[in-house]
């Protein structure tokens, strides 16, 4: 394999989903005096190596590893950037 | 301008098919016309009527039998109705306890479904002033090869452990059984036991006029809003931001909300408070001021909210999670407020009482609800809903069960079923030690808890067998309050009081109806018998799947007390050479038993009688045994039978046993997997022996040697040895190896 | 002897640990929140157990920038012994004033259960009770207690005797086996150069009492109590 494509999946809570983690460092930023902060959201962020050129492929590759694995389709949303390495 | 003006609903707001998504039949729906002075509600109060006439919140199909059950005795200071159930422990101490199901949201969300039902049944036990001390899990799953359980099991144990960890309330005991009855429809049922001083004991009644009505904890967001009813044309133009949302738990809030309540209580400040839980702060609020009667009137503009735009309806019906709806003394608001903020959580005056008798909520300069409060509580509907028994099933004598080739394999067969082996890989994913009073940690027959600061120990247990009340409702019900019992009293305690958490399919099908009716009946005989009344509870109806029920499940959380710590019994065997003492019946059961249904493949005839007057006689004699400091391990004889049981104690203790099947004319494998019930196994000192047997028998109690402990091995006669070592890893390795499984 | 227990939001071995000390110093510890700016003049600073912030971001991230936490780094750096318990040894990491950091357990899930520690050194304030090599039993209750640091780190905490505590078997021996969670070099404890802060993870106060099945606990308060007095 001479070619190969990077995925950067983001894993956000869905809208209106409350964020406990987010909402505590919400807080301690607060405490910490910095100012001005609406809402904090706590997500993940997943790198996935693909031995695969085709773009089109990846993506269908990655959001079924979304849809079945990575993320909680019940409260969570995903979102796939995919890059030639 | 008249609140008729304000009130009526929109042209075509209120559709049958609109009337139907709440859940609501005809008649319902013209129950609440009636009940509004003949006018139609607008969506907001359909939607309060929905809630409050739930299943869930009125109790409409279970409230008839539910009143057979007996709630009342010297030892009860709180019976059911209020948030938790409490009983009198002495020393002006009060334990506070209710167990209560989370199952449909455990099963679309295992993590945060368990979770949140933990957080629920906390708020319920501290919202009444006791701080939670111990947390119980009543779970049941579907068949292991089905191909949602491993995610669930794994899902909802994390949840449990992830909320009940975080705030610190050590999680001590509690039943995981597989079914594929449960396939569909998982079981979570969550128990938490706290503790009070008598003289501080809140409850949810909301007395006076013009008392301020005060909204803590989290903010409000678009939680748990019952999905059908999000269908309805006030949500038409908006897309994912509106959409409903599964509650997700904040152990961290509630941890501070339980600190900061608790600080609170130390004052004299509150009147009523109650947990915004189902229904939040709709069935708070009207709870609160029918207890107190008087009316309630809401500013939904003050409710501190999470999410922007949210309408009447959502707030109404939101079901965020770590929220608490109080009324305080006028003047008082000033005070209490410095405690929550200090604490980091909201605080505001949402509402006032008022001398109306009805609920209204308004919302930007409108009246958006006004109902009359004593149709939402007392007189919603209630169904005598028609039933019937289930059949009789013959009594399966011994014989007529096949004997198995090898009875050493056999007890290895049994002691690694699902049903049967180590809960350990759960467990230990609990902090069971968490406030340093957990004297008796899982595994044993009953968890054994403290009363911190005291030499008294609270002992906990949930039970119930459900494929015994599937053959016999009845029977069963008696079994499981039974059960509990006899748990309770293997550690020395005295029984004191059970919670229920009945869990049922759907109650419009007469057979269901019929399990339900049964089982009650048969729990109230066993109540009644043994003295040990039910202070709190919670249904859960319509398990079932494309027609298919679960097992009916009532299960039964009991709390017993234990006077000295230092006089309680584990269920390990005591030491090398401890003579093994059986108590009880043996009349070698085996319908419906484990090794009938797993070993031979048949679940068939009746379940185990329980003869009440024998378990009360044997329980006390052993008790008192125990109290008196004669014996110190105890086991009960349950699901598996005799030879698993003794299996039990002696690797808990890491010492084998050598037992004899006596001198009955039964099948030997009869007498060691039949599931008689009423019968305990003592580990006592040689020299005790004796004095045991000889006061047993002066009280007609039976009684026999079954053996001596020593060694590494379990034999029967010298004979069928199996080793510790092997049965060990069979009872071991069943479940962590079944989750590792991809 | 005084001590103070800080209070952090989200602390729940707090008055888990009151209790043991109040068993050997016979009186109570004074509770401090952690919204204030200084700690009471004490012999003895603990920072117990639970989920401070209910550990979200990372175990003991946000309290380590609690309010109080400047005086307790301050008097910590002046010597004043400092016990830190699971969360508040993830505290003393995230602050700096222990080495490295905790990962996940390696089986991913929270482990309560009874293990077996070698004690590694019995002259230190908190030790002293102990025999060299004693191993005792201390349950452990976490989620992220699996010790990392880089190799240098390592090697000076080895080279300087820094190692309080390991993870190892009934016979002292750190195995792979025994050790519960991943941790580098079956740490279980570890001391500042002076030995004056000792962050742990297994809960000493757990098993302080024989009703609770063990005092193997006991003595580490015993120690400060009989060097602090």
């Amino acid at each position: 394999m001479d070619k190969n494509m990077k995925a950067h999946v983001k894993i956000t809570l869905k809208k209106g989903v409350l964020d406990p983690q987010g909402k505590a460092i919400h807080q301690a930023l607060g405490s910490l005096g910095f100012d001005g902060i609406d809402q904090v959201r706590q997500g993940k962020y997943i790198e996935i190596d693909l031995a695969e050129t085709d773009e089109s492929k990846a993506r269908a590759a990655i959001e079924k590893m979304c849809e079945k694995l990575l993320a909680n389709m019940v409260i969570e949303n995903y979102a796939i950037e995919l890059e030639q390495t | 301008m008249s609140s008729q003006d304000t009130l009526g609903p929109r042209a075509d707001e209120i559709t049958p098919e609109i009337v139907a998504e709440h859940g609501l039949n005809r008649e319902e729906y013209d129950r609440v016309c009636e009940s509004l002075g003949g006018r139609a509600p607008n969506l907001t109060e359909l939607g309060v009527f929905s809630v409050m006439w739930s299943e869930h919140c009125s109790y409409k199909s279970s409230r008839v039998w539910l009143a057979k059950l007996p709630t009342t005795g010297p030892q009860v200071i709180c019976g059911p109705g209020e948030n938790a159930g409490i009983v009198d422990i002495g020393d002006g101490q009060a334990a506070v306890f209710k167990m209560e199901s989370h199952n449909h949201p455990s099963f679309i969300e295992p993590y945060q479904g368990a979770a949140t039902g933990v957080g629920g049944i906390m708020r319920d036990v501290f919202t009444m002033g006791a701080r939670p001390a111990a947390n119980l899990n009543a779970l049941r799953f579907g068949s292991p090869d089905h191909d949602k359980t491993r995610h669930l099991v794994s899902g909802v144990v994390s949840g449990i452990g992830g909320y009940g960890n975080c705030i610190g309330v050590p999680t001590v005991g509690g039943e995981v059984n597989f079914d594929k009855s449960y396939d569909g429809n998982i079981l979570v049922n969550a128990m938490c036991v706290g503790l009070a001083e008598v003289d501080k004991i809140f409850y949810a009644a909301a007395s006076g006029v013009g008392n301020p009505v005060v909204y803590v904890g989290s903010k409000t967001g678009r939680d748990g809003i019952h999905g059908a009813t999000m269908a309805s044309a006030e949500f038409d133009d908006d897309s994912d931001e509106k959409r409903p949302t599964v509650q997700v738990g904040d152990p961290f809030t509630e941890k501070l909300l339980l600190e900061a309540c608790l600080e609170l209580m130390a004052g004299d400040a509150i009147i009523g408070i109650q947990d915004m839980g189902a229904a939040g702060l709709t069935s708070s609020s009207v709870e609160m001021a029918d207890k107190g009667g008087v009316g309630i009137e809401l500013d939904l503009d003050l409710v501190p909210c999470r999410e922007e735009a949210m309408t009447a309806y959502e707030m109404l019906l939101s079901e965020s999670q770590e929220r608490m709806l109080m009324v305080l003394t006028p003047g008082r608001e000033d005070g209490a407020k410095k405690i929550f903020e200090k604490w980091g959580l909201d605080f505001a005056v949402v509402g006032i009482t008022t001398d109306t008798g009805r609920f209204v909520a308004k919302h930007q300069g409108k009246i958006k609800a006004d109902i009359p409060l004593d149709t939402l509580a007392n007189n919603a509907p209630k169904y005598n809903r028609p039933w019937i028994a289930g059949e009789k099933r013959p009594v399966i004598v011994p014989d007529e069960v096949p004997a198995p080739n090898s009875l050493s394999d056999a007890l290895i067969k049994l002691m690694s079923l699902p049903d049967l082996c180590s809960r350990r890989w759960v467990w230990e994913q609990y902090d069971h030690m968490v406030m340093g009073d957990t004297v008796g940690r899982p595994g044993g027959d009953a968890a054994v808890v403290r009363v911190h600061g005291t030499d008294k120990s609270l002992a906990v247990t949930t039970d119930v067998t459900p494929r015994y009340v599937a053959a016999d409702a009845h029977e069963g019900g008696k079994q499981a309050v039974a059960e509990t019992w006899r748990n309770l009293t293997a550690t020395g305690a005295q029984p004191l009081a059970i919670t229920d958490c009945m869990n049922f399919g759907n109650p419009q099908r007469p057979e269901i109806m019929g399990q339900f009716a049964g089982a009650i009946e048969g729990m109230a005989e066993a109540c009644n018998a043994l003295s040990y009344p039910v202070v709190s509870g919670n249904v859960s109806l319509y398990n079932e799947t494309n027609g298919q029920a679960i097992l009916p499940t009532p299960a039964i959380g009991g709390v017993g007390l234990i006077k000295n710590t230092e006089r309680r019994a584990s269920a390990a065997i005591g030491h090398d050479g401890d003579i093994l003492l059986l108590v009880g019946t043996e009349r070698g059961h085996l319908g419906q038993s484990l090794y009938q249904r797993d070993l031979v493949g048949k679940s068939e005839g009746a379940p185990p009688p329980v003869d009440l007057t024998a378990e009360l006689r044997n329980g006390n004699f052993v008790r008192g045994l125990i109290e008196a400091g004669d014996v110190a391990h105890v086991h009960d004889c349950s699901d598996g039978g005799l030879w698993v049981a003794v299996s039990e104690m002696a690797m808990a203790a890491d010492i084998g046993a050598d037992i004899t099947l006596g001198s009955q004319q039964l099948p030997a494998h009869a007498i060691l997997f039949g599931e008689d019930q009423g019968r305990y196994i003592l580990s006592v000192d040689a020299d005790q022996v004796a004095k045991i047997i000889a006061s047993a028998e002066s009280l007609a109690i039976p009684v026999r040697k079954l053996g001596v402990a020593g060694g590494k091995s379990l034999r029967i006669d010298g004979e069928h040895e199996v080793k510790l070592a092997d049965l060990r890893q069979a009872h071991e390795s069943w479940l962590p190896e079944y989750m590792n499984t991809v | 002897m005084k001590a103070a227990v800080i209070v952090f939001p989200g602390s729940n071995c707090d008055r888990d640990v009151a209790v043991s000390l109040n068993a050997v110093m016979g009186s109570s510890p004074e509770m401090v929140w952690h919204g204030n700016a200084e700690v009471p003049k004490s012999d003895l600073i603990v920072l117990p157990g639970g989920f401070s912030y209910g550990d979200y971001l990372r175990s003991g991230a946000m309290a380590a920038h609690s309010p109080i936490m400047k005086d307790v780094i301050k008097k910590a750096n002046s010597g004043v012994p400092v016990l830190g318990i699971c969360n508040g040894f993830q505290m003393l990491t995230e602050t700096g004033l222990l080495p490295g950091v905790m990962l996940r357990n390696a089986n991913l899930k929270f482990i309560c259960k009874d293990v077996q520690l070698r004690v590694e050194r019995n002259d230190t304030v908190f030790t002293r009770r102990y025999k060299k090599d004693q191993v005792i039993t201390i349950p452990v209750a976490n989620h992220d207690g699996n010790y990392f640091a880089d190799e240098n780190t390592l090697a000076r905490l080895e080279d300087n005797n820094l190692i309080a505590f390991r993870y190892c078997d009934a016979d002292g021996h750190p195995t792979g086996e025994a050790n519960p969670n991943g941790s580098a070099r079956n740490i279980a404890g570890l001391y500042n150069e002076n030995c004056t802060i000792l962050g742990l993870m297994p809960h000493p106060e757990r098993l302080a009492d024989k009703q609770l099945g063990g005092i193997d606990g006991l003595a580490l308060f015993e120690s400060l109590v009989e060097t602090l007095h």
